[in-house]
């Protein structure tokens, strides 16, 4: 049996819709958790080792489960969020709690490459913690985050390969199911191509941004 | 006024414990153009950072205008830093903003209104001559240029005290000078309280009047820019005022003067001040029976006094030249005998 083009539009609007949502909650989570893993860390401008020492290894353990384990593992939490352990949206949930910390530490780099002189020059100022995060640090960290935003959502589409294990749908799950388990290869051919030209048009519109945005 | 008293700060870490500085009392007058110069690791930037609190002192006070800052709330903190000025040697700019954006930070920081903000940083952009700039970004200027940018920022609250770390020591001899003249004019027509780091001695020469040596997280001299360039007492000063008054002697020239068998003396002569308009030497050669031979000659301007420098060698008669020696020494010029090497 042939998959159909339904099919593959299918499985490419549940892969959008995966990759959007969970870039969108991702970066709720991994934003914040970032800008905390810098600010707390010793000497900077919020110095808290209570803060840091606690975050620091929740961000680490989250990262070090392979996510295929963390989609099952999860699965009670799942249903307590969404109300169900099966299907695309069930599917955001391990995906987010994935790639949250992952951003968290991509964000975390981007803000350790602003120059500490200039955090010393908006001390001098008399500028608040606050406002040294986010009228010095961020703007300046911005092209970078760009950048690291960029890295992230390529992992993404990665990632929602694997929803298919929870019948999350999708192009990956799509590529098993027809192309693998049925001996599809045109099905193989086509969610490659299609997962390729998806990457490609990421990675080339966060260097467009990037780009605009760092005065250089 | 800035005011020292008893200042210590002592950084430690697991491995060591650094004084990085011992017992500091320094006062830094309203109207005062003050220079630190110092080595790398001589404590001076830890110094300057204590007038604003970026470092706080392990012991001891520091009053700015006769207040204790660190008895300050945090937000009284913030408050006093309006009155205190900072730049920085690598500038330290928003490569994300505009010129106009980085110089109006400080008012934006405080709340100011827009209206006030534009009046504020256009005078200032006019100021320091980047009028056409202010929609630049500061990776299209050059470093002289990025100072400007860094000084029109740092006296954008009006502050009556600018802090100043190594300004000029990214920057070319010539915009060095540049923008040494435009902090003399933040002195002058602003009335700002100026305090210099620098390890470069042409720094302190050019717009200094008064000069702290540092070594070793200890202030080893202090005085008026006159006081140590004509009598350094230290090593330390004296190699850095030899950095830039060159008054060595070359060794092949000794060679020279030793060779022709004369008896003769080398002296050094300073003049400072009145006595550097008169014809000493000339009279000296009409009065006695000495030949003058100028090995060396400079003449510079210290805070609005000429300073001239002078090597001789005189030659004649022992007795001769002792006459000569005195007559000189009662001009009010400060005379040294050069001791050759070797002889």
């Amino acid at each position: 049996m042939e998959v159909s083009v339904e099919l593959i539009l299918q499985a490419c609007w549940e892969t959008l819709y995966m990759v959007s949502v969970s870039l969108v909650f991702g970066s709720l989570i991994g934003l914040p958790l970032g800008i905390l893993l810098v600010v707390t860390r010793k000497g900077h401008i919020l110095e808290n080792t209570l803060i840091f020492s606690v975050l620091n290894p929740i961000v680490n353990i989250l990262r070090s489960i392979p996510f295929i384990i963390l989609l099952v593992a999860i699965i009670p939490f799942t249903r307590l969020i969404v109300g169900t352990a099966i299907g695309t949206t069930a599917a955001i949930v391990p995906i987010v709690l994935h790639i949250g910390p992952y951003m968290s530490r991509l964000i975390e780099n981007s803000l350790l490459e602003v120059d500490k002189g200039i955090i010393e020059s908006a001390q001098a100022m008399g500028a608040t913690p606050l406002q040294i995060i986010f009228r010095f640090l961020l703007p300046e960290a911005l092209p970078s985050i760009v950048l690291s935003i960029t890295t992230a959502t390529i992992g993404l589409i990665g990632v929602t390969a694997m929803a298919g294990a929870v019948g999350g749908g999708g192009l990956g799950d799509l590529a098993i199911t027809y192309g693998y388990q049925r001996f599809s290869t045109i099905t193989i051919v086509v969610t490659v191509v299609i997962l390729v030209l998806l990457v490609q048009g990421v990675q080339s519109l966060g260097n467009l941004i990037e780009r605009k945005i760092r005065r250089m | 006024m800035i005011e020292f008293r008893n200042v210590s700060k002592i950084f430690k870490s697991k491995t060591r414990t650094v004084e990085a500085l011992k017992n500091i009392n320094l006062t830094i007058e309203k109207g005062d153009i003050f220079g630190v110069i110092g080595f790398s690791g001589a404590g001076k930037s830890t110094l300057l950072r204590m007038v604003n609190l970026l470092e706080k002192p392990t012991s001891g006070q520091i009053f700015v205008d006769g207040q204790d800052l660190s008895k300050l709330s945090e937000k009284d903190l913030r408050q006093a830093k309006k009155n205190i000025g900072m730049i920085f040697q690598h500038f330290n700019l928003l490569r994300s903003k505009t010129v106009f954006d980085n110089v109006a930070m400080p008012l934006k920081l405080r709340k100011t209104p827009k209206s006030v903000i534009e009046e504020r940083v256009n005078e200032l952009l006019h100021f320091v001559g980047l009028s056409d700039k202010a929609n630049s970004y500061p990776n299209q200027l050059s470093g002289g240029q990025k100072q400007r940018v860094g000084i029109a920022r740092a006296l954008a609250t009006n502050p009556s005290i600018l802090l100043c770390d190594e300004p000029t020591s990214a920057l070319d001899p010539q915009t060095t000078t540049s923008i040494l003249q435009l902090l003399k004019r933040v002195n002058q027509e602003y009335n700002v309280t100026i305090l210099i780091i620098t390890h470069e001695m042409e720094v302190i020469k050019q717009i200094c009047n008064r000069v702290a040596v540092m070594q070793n997280g200890e202030i080893i001299e202090e005085g008026t820019i006159l006081d140590i360039f004509s009598k350094p007492k230290t090593e330390t000063a004296r190699n850095f005022v030899r950095s830039v008054l060159k008054d060595e002697i070359p060794q092949s020239i000794f060679n020279i003067l030793q060779s022709n068998g004369k008896f003769s003396k080398i002296y050094n002569m300073e003049f400072i001040g009145e006595s550097s308009g008169k014809p000493v030497l000339s009279q000296v050669a009409k009065s006695f029976a000495v030949d003058v031979n100028i090995l060396f000659g400079s003449i510079n301007e210290l805070q609005g006094v000429p300073f001239g420098n002078l090597i001789v060698e005189l030659q004649g008669e022992e007795a001769e030249i002792a006459r000569a020696y005195d007559f000189i020494v009662q001009q009010n010029v400060l005379v040294n005998e050069v001791v050759r090497n070797g002889s």
